[in-house]
């Protein structure tokens, strides 16, 4: 793994687990487990035979709708009269806004030449003379490309963002760290808001803070704010206890301790914090561009509505450079952090900027080039000629698998599902992780939504399934050539720096509006990650013990099956864990492209007033499944490794 | 002469409810016991001692014996459960906590066995930092961080990180920061074991010299038997928290309270350690003997040259008043023999 | 610019929380602050028609009148928040939504709507004229249960599909579904490109094809649809969208603009009230952007030169 793109697991920031504690899961053995399992699928089985429904569908109107349509109503009718809008939420509204106009001023301020120099300048005195030809070169792309202004209001958008992340996530990190009922009540919270699919918060957004600026800065805040925090805590929690003590001994108050070596010694870990958070803002700025949000991202907006692959071909390359760019200036400026800034460097750049400002030289002096014109005649040339196989592959995997799993789901009647989960919940993750899944899965019967949950449900399971068989696979070809490994590592760095919703366009392009399309954007978006664990988890494999297998005549497919997968399960659960939750991220999203179901309802719901209630009650419908399915395969690497 | 350091039956206690273990009858349980009825366990036991100034107080111990909880102790870095603690006078349990800082901050230093250095700062900032977080100005406190760095011979490396210098290097500065505010009280908590062994001598006499120079008191904690024996002044032993002997080396290698004790001891060159006194016998009536005498202070192996050439038993003397002699037959088996020596 | 705005905001919160409280559309400017003129805020809905008739409004209100022009890509319902917030000035195509004109003109004052756009709208279900060819009586509501097999795909769950497209246009499908009791599903393209992508499909390779569709659309120049009799539209019978069991009105489409944009009265604002062509002009400018590649400028553009007598009135 190359030192620039952490392990996915740290980019959602969650903690990973390290090698021991994959290998002593790997190792745990439960004879009883599999009998329970056996059991449990025979009796379930049985109860879905005789109880068997008529999946009824839904009919637009549960009380779930009506009661958020009525909030909706009332908040339309109150926003500028309850003292909660006037005095508190409105300001927030306008506070946000003053942050976004103040940023903008400073980036637009400065002119393309001023800009440009600037993140030239931030790269060499940050990150080094190469890191700042980077920027250079990337930034000028962006003209190239025809979306500087674009390309700035999106970095407008996520460096507000960020900043707001930070001066939020921070102290909140540290305080998590270092107050212990702080610590425990943080954590659910951001459990949950790090399975909150993007989609899902949009509406409420909207409802609170209306469209435009403020409420897309704030709702990518909320999407990277828990990695802020939890990066922030792990580092403040590593900090060395014996440099804590020495400073102690030396009589310092716990501020001097704070601010003079808790916080100093958690700054690269705090400098990666912020990274993550940029690359989380990043993919999320790009999809507010739903609710109006200027940026790249509505030119991904509209390309997706013309499906004009070409099109977003340059907007994504373009996000893709921004975020390249910028992880290089974070992550380098990490790795170099001690190395004090040296003034004159900092005086000299601020200068050539300052300069640099009154260049008269416009984005648009620079040659111009759009991939969208190759691009698109490639994917013609792909529509035409591979038409019977795209159409074969998707009738094939829709009519064989995804029909009849969808039919189990919806036609079984919702009790059985509730303590199926409770069950199976218990036998994989234990009994804490049941005792929340089960009241999230009846919590989707209590919503109206049943048939659309399941729908999307099946959806979702068919997609990780493709795409763990994708992602092992090519993980355990990866482990086992190295040239193989060092090639693919570029594509997979820049797979994940790239929005969720770029991916649904060639996805569209190919198999048009279906279900079968949102799988295959699901596959795409989380197969990166999987390939990545499972490496790392095969690669984590001691040497000595493949050794010694080789040595007692393993055939090389005899040590893959018998000695290193088994191994390597922790990182294969984990990766299936972090894979299901993505999966369904975009499924969701999948809804802008014929996927229906619950995505359906929520695009609806924030493009039609009357489906509104519905809409939210969707958005919730996720939340719950969300939980249902992290809580279901988190066990796998969370209760039984050692809790920190 | 009033002790530098007083501590009177100290206890810690680890764990739910500690209070309640200490005084009753569960504090005298098994370690395994008390743990799994209580889940407490106890660190330090109801020790006592003094520490008189300028004198260099070394705690040993195996490890897990209560050593480095003992010396946290002494500056509440760990919360004693019970008992008295006293420096310079003044009783650091009663002390508010702006009070107690200001005692960290002036008084009494901490040398670490991991050193504890602050990597994002250089060598001199690590130095000046208590300085810095007393408030002084930047001038006089890298002034004088660089007069200590001097003083333990690191001229020229205050501009470098920690992680640049060796292991040995780092532990000067952990030195030098510690000496660097001019406390009265130096605490070193097994300074020198996480390095090799010959920079440990190194250091060890560094400490000597140091300690002949700016004269401290110095509480040295450490495992090393021999580190104890060159370093102490008096040494305390402790065993599962509580002191099993308090002594001069010689004491301890003469006259092992315990088995533990003795253990301990058991492979130390006593004609390293132990003085004539230890070895001397009364002299026979009417024997004769040279007339130069020694001084029963004198340690044996000073002593081998002369006797094994002197014809006649040479006298031993405390002042000037003969308290013994000493020949051959009774040099050699202290030269030779581990087996324990009864004082005269 | 911005820096002005900034500081103009900050003074209105310094100014708010003296007299108590912020209102939702505080420190929203639509006070010009771009361009000579100002800057004019036009919503994009995600159709090309639409596309056509605010790429020719755009053009005339830059290269015309001196304004600067920014386009937000908005769905119908986005757009019209936008009213509210500031955001929007103008919506040049609007759709019915009586429901919208109710809330946002009635209630909330904060649109007034501007007068037709002299485009006809008509909205229903289309099949492709091979179909016709082939079945006749297929036209006929009633029969399409008869011929649902047809229209079977992998997204249909054993039905007909219907194939509906953006989850924001205005439809009434899934209920006629149900009320009409038909044996379809409604499957959501996603987006206009993809219903006409279907529909071009269904045409060249004779796939058959139910989809919602509507005019002005430039793909009737080009290819032959037949809409589907649905029972009548009578007024009223469509007040309760969950009980439709008729087919779409014809729509008279219009012009919505924020109040602030219509009190100032700007030359903007009469150009925009004053917009008003053929179900023709749309349909060109739309195949300009749509199959000649050429950007909603260069298609908007190249229409103004060759209509200057259409567009000359508009500006007075
Ligand atoms: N924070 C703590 N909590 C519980 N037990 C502790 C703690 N610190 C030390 N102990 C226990 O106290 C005993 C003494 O530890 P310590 O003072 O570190 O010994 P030494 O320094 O001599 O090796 C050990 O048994 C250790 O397990
Ligand atoms: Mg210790």
């Amino acid at each position: 793994m190359t030192a620039t793109v952490p392990p996915p697991a740290l980019r959602s920031g969650r903690v990973t687990p390290t090698a021991g504690e994959v290998a002593a899961v790997g190792r745990r053995r439960r004879p009883w487990r599999r009998l329970w399992a056996v059991v449990l699928g025979v009796v379930t089985v049985a109860a879905y035979v005789v109880f068997r429904t008529e999946g009824a569908t839904e009919d637009g109107d549960a009380a779930a709708f009506r009661f958020f349509d009525g909030v909706r109503d009332w908040v339309d009718a109150n926003r500028d009269s309850s003292p909660v809008f006037l005095y508190g939420i409105n300001y927030v509204r306008l506070g946000v806004r003053l942050l976004v106009d103040a940023v903008q001023a400073a980036l637009s301020g400065l002119g393309f030449a001023g800009l440009v120099a600037a993140i030239t300048g931030l790269g060499v005195v940050l990150a080094g003379w190469r890191t700042g030809l980077l920027a250079l070169g990337g930034f000028l792309a962006f003209a190239v490309l025809g979306l500087w202004e674009q390309s700035v209001d999106t970095l407008v958008l996520t460096v507000s963002a960020v900043l707001l992340s930070v001066a939020i996530g921070v102290p909140l990190g540290v305080l998590a760290a270092r107050v212990r009922w702080v610590g425990a009540a943080l954590r659910p919270v951001l459990d949950v808001m790090q399975i909150l699919p993007t989609f899902a918060y949009l509406a409420p957004m909207t409802l609170l803070f209306l469209i435009g600026e403020p409420a897309a800065v704030i709702a990518t805040m909320i999407y990277a704010v828990p990695a802020t925090i939890r990066i922030t805590a792990l580092g403040i929690g590593e900090v060395s206890p014996s440099a804590v003590e020495a400073a102690t001994a030396l009589g310092s108050t716990r501020w001097q301790l704070l601010r003079k070596v808790r916080l100093p010694m958690a700054r690269p870990t705090i400098v990666l914090a912020v990274n993550q958070t940029i690359m989380l803002a990043l993919s999320m700025v790009v999809i507010t561009a739903l609710i109006d949000a200027p940026g790249l991202g509505q030119n991904i907006v509209s390309a997706l509505q013309r499906v004009n692959v070409g099109a977003a071909f340059d907007a994504g390359l373009a996000i893709v450079i921004l975020a390249v760019v910028l992880d290089r200036i974070t992550t380098n400026a990490a790795r170099r952090v001690r190395r004090s800034l040296s003034i004159r460097g900092g005086i000299g750049v601020g200068i050539a900027v300052v300069a640099a400002a009154f260049i008269p030289l416009g984005s648009a002096d620079l040659p111009a080039y759009s991939f969208a014109a190759p691009v698109n005649d490639a994917v013609g040339w792909i529509e035409l000629h591979w038409y019977d196989v795209t159409e074969g592959l998707k009738n094939g995997i829709s009519a064989g698998v995804l029909d009849p799993l969808e039919t189990v789901l919806v036609t079984s009647p919702w009790w059985l599902f509730v303590a199926a989960v409770a069950a199976f919940g218990t036998l994989i993750s234990g009994w804490r992780a049941a005792a929340v899944a089960a009241p999230a899965a009846a919590g989707l019967a209590g919503l109206g939504l049943w048939q659309h949950s399941m729908q999307t449900l099946a959806t979702v399971l068919v997609a990780i399934v493709l795409t763990m068989l994708i992602g092992v696979a090519t993980g355990v070809v990866c482990a086992r050539h190295d040239r193989l490994a060092t090639a693919l590592r570029p594509v997979l760095d820049a797979a994940q720096t790239m929005p969720s919703f770029v991916y649904l366009l060639p996805a569209v392009a190919l198999f048009g509006a279906s279900r079968f399309t949102a799988i295959v954007a699901a596959v795409i978006f989380a197969v990166p990650p999987v390939v990545r664990l499972v490496e790392r988890g095969l690669r984590d494999v001691p040497p000595a013990v493949v050794e010694a297998a080789r040595s007692a005549g393993s055939t090389p497919r005899q040590l893959l099956w018998k000695v290193q997968l088994p191994m390597a399960r922790g990182g294969l659960l984990l990766a299936a864990n972090q894979g299901i939750v993505m999966v369904l991220a975009m499924v969701v999203v999948g809804g802008l492209v014929g996927a229906g179901a619950l995505g359906y309802d929520v695009v609806a719901g924030f493009s039609q007033r009357e489906l509104f209630g519905q809409g939210l009650a969707a958005g919730l419908a996720i939340v719950l499944l969300g939980i249902v399915l992290d809580r279901l395969t988190q066990g796998f690497h969370d209760s039984k490794g050692p809790r920190r | 002469m009033t002790p530098m350091i007083e501590v009177a039956d100290l206890w810690k206690v680890f764990g739910p409810r500690p209070e309640r273990v200490v005084g009753s009858p569960l504090a005298d349980l098994s370690r395994a016991e008390l743990r799994e009825r209580t889940g407490c366990v106890i660190a330090v036991r109801g020790v006592s001692f003094d520490v008189r100034p300028g004198e260099v107080f070394v705690v040993m111990g195996l490890s897990g014996s209560g050593k480095s909880t003992l010396v946290r102790c002494l500056t509440r870095l760990i919360e004693p459960t019970s008992g008295e603690i006293g420096i310079g006078g003044e009783p650091v349990r009663a002390m508010n906590p702006s009070r107690l800082r200001e005692l960290r901050r002036r008084r009494v230093a901490m040398v670490f066995q991991h050193f504890g250095l602050l990597p994002h700062r250089s060598v001199l900032d690590n130095v000046a930092y208590g300085l810095e977080i007393q408030g002084r100005s930047r001038a006089e406190r890298h002034r004088r961080a660089g007069e200590t760095l001097a003083l333990v011979g690191l001229e020229g490396h205050e501009n470098q990180y920690p992680d640049q210098l060796s292991g040995g290097m780092q532990q000067r500065v952990g030195l030098a920061r510690a000496l660097a505010t001019d406390p009265e009280v130096l605490l070193f908590d097994e300074p020198f074991s996480a390095l090799d062994p010959l920079i440990r001598r190194d250091m060890q006499a560094e400490v000597r010299r140091l300690h002949g120079e700016v004269g401290k008191t110095l509480v040295f904690i450490t495992h090393d038997l021999s580190e104890a024996l060159s370093l102490g002044d008096r040494i305390a032993v402790l065993r599962d928290g509580a002191l099993v002997q308090v002594g001069t080396p010689e004491e301890l290698v003469g006259a092992p309270a315990d088995s533990y004790v003795a253990d301990f001891v058991r492979d130390v060159p006593r004609s390293d350690v132990l003085t004539l006194r230890w070895i001397m016998r009364e002299p026979a009536p009417g024997e004769r003997c040279e007339d130069e005498p020694l001084s029963q202070h004198t340690v044996i192996r000073d002593a081998v040259h002369r006797v094994l050439r002197a014809e006649r038993p040479i006298p031993v003397v405390d002042g000037v008043r003969r308290v013994g002699v000493i020949d051959a037959d009774r040099l050699l088996p202290a030269l030779i023999g581990h087996h324990r020596q009864v004082p005269a | 610019m911005r820096t002005l705005r900034t500081a103009a905001t900050a003074a209105l919160i310094a100014s708010l929380a003296a007299c108590g409280g912020a209102t939702s559309g505080a420190g929203e400017e639509s006070e010009p602050s771009a361009g000579p003129k100002g800057t004019v805020n036009l919503a994009i809905n995600p159709w090309v028609g639409y596309e056509a008739n605010a790429a020719v409004i755009a053009h005339l209100l830059e290269k015309e009148l001196g304004y600067t022009v920014e386009k937000k890509e908005l769905k119908e319902e986005i757009a019209w928040q936008g009213f509210e917030t500031g955001e929007v000035d103008a919506i040049v195509e609007n759709w019915g939504h009586a429901d919208l004109k109710k809330t946002y003109i009635e209630q909330k004052k904060v649109a007034v709507d501007v007068g037709p756009t002299g485009n006809k709208g008509t909205i229903g279900w289309y099949v492709p004229q091979w179909m016709v060819d082939e079945h006749p009586d297929i036209t006929d509501w009633n029969n399409l249960n008869k011929y649902a097999a047809l229209f079977k795909t992998s997204e249909s769950k054993g039905k007909g599909q219907f194939l509906a497209g953006d989850p924001s246009f205005v439809t009434n499908d899934a209920a006629l579904v149900k009320n009409l009791k038909l044996d379809y599903t409604v499957v959501y393209s996603g987006s206009e490109a993809a219903i006409i992508k279907a529909a071009q499909q269904a045409s060249a390779q004779k796939k058959p094809l139910l989809f919602y569709f509507y005019e002005p659309q430039w793909l009737f120049a080009k290819e032959k649809y037949v809409r589907v009799k649905l029972p009548a539209y009578k007024t009223g019978c469509d007040a309760d969208p969950k009980k439709v069991a008729c087919d779409y009105p014809d729509y008279v489409l219009d012009k919505i603009a924020s109040k602030k944009f219509a009190d100032a009265n700007s030359t903007a604002y009469q150009l925009i009230k004053n917009f008003t062509w053929t179900n023709d002009d749309q349909n060109l400018v739309s195949d300009y952007i749509t199959n000649q590649g050429m950007t909603p400028e260069k298609a908007a553009e190249k229409w103004a030169a060759e209509h200057e007598a259409t567009w000359k009135p508009w500006i007075r």
